[in-house]
């Protein structure tokens, strides 16, 4: 079990957290104008690197609020934690 | 095996070598990237049902290293959907027989799987997956808490455990089999039949020509290639990203654990899809047990320890007498998921690529019967009818497999 940083609450035990999956995605300006696929791709169709991946983390045990991490996906390290409003940051 | 024999004196000698360790070569008419079960059952079909035999199988590490090396064995084909039934129990009768076919001991063991209700509404959708299974000529049935008591007399069926036993499902004609045996049996057949298995081959691109695939880029030099298979299971999207192709699968972290060996005690698989654990007993007598995925997406190899906290909990109160089994090990696999919990199996938007991903926890019980149809499909460049329902574009077109009822382990 690893700590995860709520930008809130500070270090708190991963069992607190929920995930969930990949940051960013942004629901569709214009909906109507959608076809099967662009909405297919929308509803299904997340990126899964390996590597840096920017994510959404939910603090469901603790303050209960969304955040974004962006987490190495293949040594699992966080490598920052950031709230929603805040742009992803650029890590090298 | 009698008294006196220790435990697994019975399995049959370690092996000399199997295959051969060839150089690429330049050009192969079908490349299949992953040396896993299912790259590997892919070849063996091609070159015995197909004649084709100017094949590679390339593998980033070791033949049969990942998924294939650390599975928890299980072979079911109790789905309840008509698409799912139809590729696993292909996949079952071909299980059947394949010790034969590939002429090497795999100790397939038929000894049934049980899998346990815990609620009214496990109970009415187990019946429902049990009559489902009987139409598509599937053995199953429905027995309550004492006949799960004498197929496995170690299930505590008490009503005062936080989740009652009210009876399971019973596939008898599931089993397990040696995952290694397997992997070596699909890999001498395939080398003796002339295909080429390259290890420690590494694919690190494509050279495309608009709509094709003209090679792979490998960390032992370009080979090109008529007809390209990805077999990379947890793995693929970093082969499909290089490609430009978006999948729906995500990367997630499985975990299994294996105890010391002990006595036969556990003469059936219990699985349970409530409490996330799955139970069996080696040949040689370790309990294998296997739990949900983590729910990060994950490349890393390992997991997370409360999941197996929880599933230790899970298998305590299930098992009472497992709380005096030692844990010998734990590995953690890498499991493609897609959103609908089914496979995806099949064409790409290159001409002569095709995908196989996404098998989720699925994948070891598929290895014969998806191989014999992504052969199929390879050699006749058409999708074979059990898998066409399978294809990348279900997610478009909405025709979705929604299979988590009988996928059994969180997704």
């Amino acid at each position: 079990m690893q700590l995860i940083e709520c930008p809130w609450c500070g270090s708190r035990e991963e069992t607190e957290f929920h995930y969930g999956g990949e940051a960013h995605v942004v629901y569709p300006d214009d909906p109507a104008s959608l076809n099967d696929e662009q909405w297919a791709h929308y509803v299904f169709f997340r990126a899964n690197p390996k590597g840096l991946f920017a994510e959404r983390w939910n603090h469901s045990a603790g303050c209960r609020r969304w955040f974004n991490a962006v987490r190495d996906t293949a040594t699992y390290r966080f490598h920052s934690v950031y709230r929603l409003d805040e742009q992803k940051p650029t890590i090298s | 095996m009698t008294a006196t024999q220790p435990p697994g004196a019975h399995l049959p000698d370690h092996p000399d070598f199997l295959w051969r360790n060839p150089e690429p070569k330049k050009s192969y008419d079908v490349v299949i990237v992953g040396g896993g079960g299912h790259g590997l059952a892919t070849a063996h079909y091609l070159a015995k049902n197909h004649g084709i035999t100017n094949v590679a199988v390339l593998e980033k590490g070791w033949l049969a290293g990942g998924n294939m090396a650390r599975n928890t064995t299980l072979i079911r084909s109790n789905y309840l959907w008509d698409e799912s039934a139809k590729i696993y129990e292909h996949a079952l009768k071909l299980w059947e027989g394949l010790e034969d076919d590939l002429d090497y001991p795999i100790l397939f063991s038929q000894r049934g799987v049980l899998n346990l209700a815990h609620s009214l509404q496990d109970v009415r959708d187990s019946v429902r997956r049990v009559e489902a299974n009987k139409l598509n000529g599937i053995d199953a049935e429905w027995v309550g808490p004492d006949e799960v008591k004498k197929l496995c007399p170690l299930v505590n069926i008490s009503s005062d455990i936080r989740y009652p036993v009210m009876g399971a499902t019973y596939q008898p004609r599931a089993g397990i089999a040696k995952h290694d045996y397997v992997a070596w049996g699909f890999a001498r057949r395939a080398d003796e039949a002339g295909i080429d298995i390259i290890q420690n081959c590494e694919v690190t691109g494509f050279v495309t020509d608009g709509n094709k695939v003209t090679g792979v880029r490998t960390s032992r030099g370009d080979i090109a290639a008529g007809q390209v298979a990805l077999c990379a299971a947890g793995h693929t999207s970093t082969l499909t990203d290089m490609l430009g192709i978006r999948t729906p699968v995500q990367s997630h972290p499985l975990q299994a654990l294996v105890s010391e060996l002990l006595e036969p005690v556990h003469p059936t698989i219990v699985m349970s899809n409530a409490i996330h654990v799955y139970v069996s007993q080696a040949h040689k007598g370790e309990l294998v047990m296997g739990a949900g995925v983590d729910s990060y997406n994950g490349y890393g190899q390992r997991g997370a320890f409360h999941i197996i906290e929880r599933q230790m909990a899970a298998a305590v109160e299930l098992f009472p007498v497992f709380a005096r089994a030692h844990l010998l090990r734990t590995w953690g696999g890498i499991v493609d998921v897609c959103p609908d919990a089914s496979p995806i199996v099949g064409r790409t938007p290159y001409d002569n690529v095709y995908l196989n991903c996404g098998w989720g926890t699925g994948g070891f019980k598929a290895t014969p019967g998806l191989g014999w149809c992504l052969a199929d499909t390879i050699a006749n460049d058409e999708p074979h009818e059990f898998i066409a329902p399978f294809s990348l574009d279900r997610f478009v077109t909405g025709a979705l497999v929604d299979e988590h009822g009988a996928a059994a382990v969180a997704h």
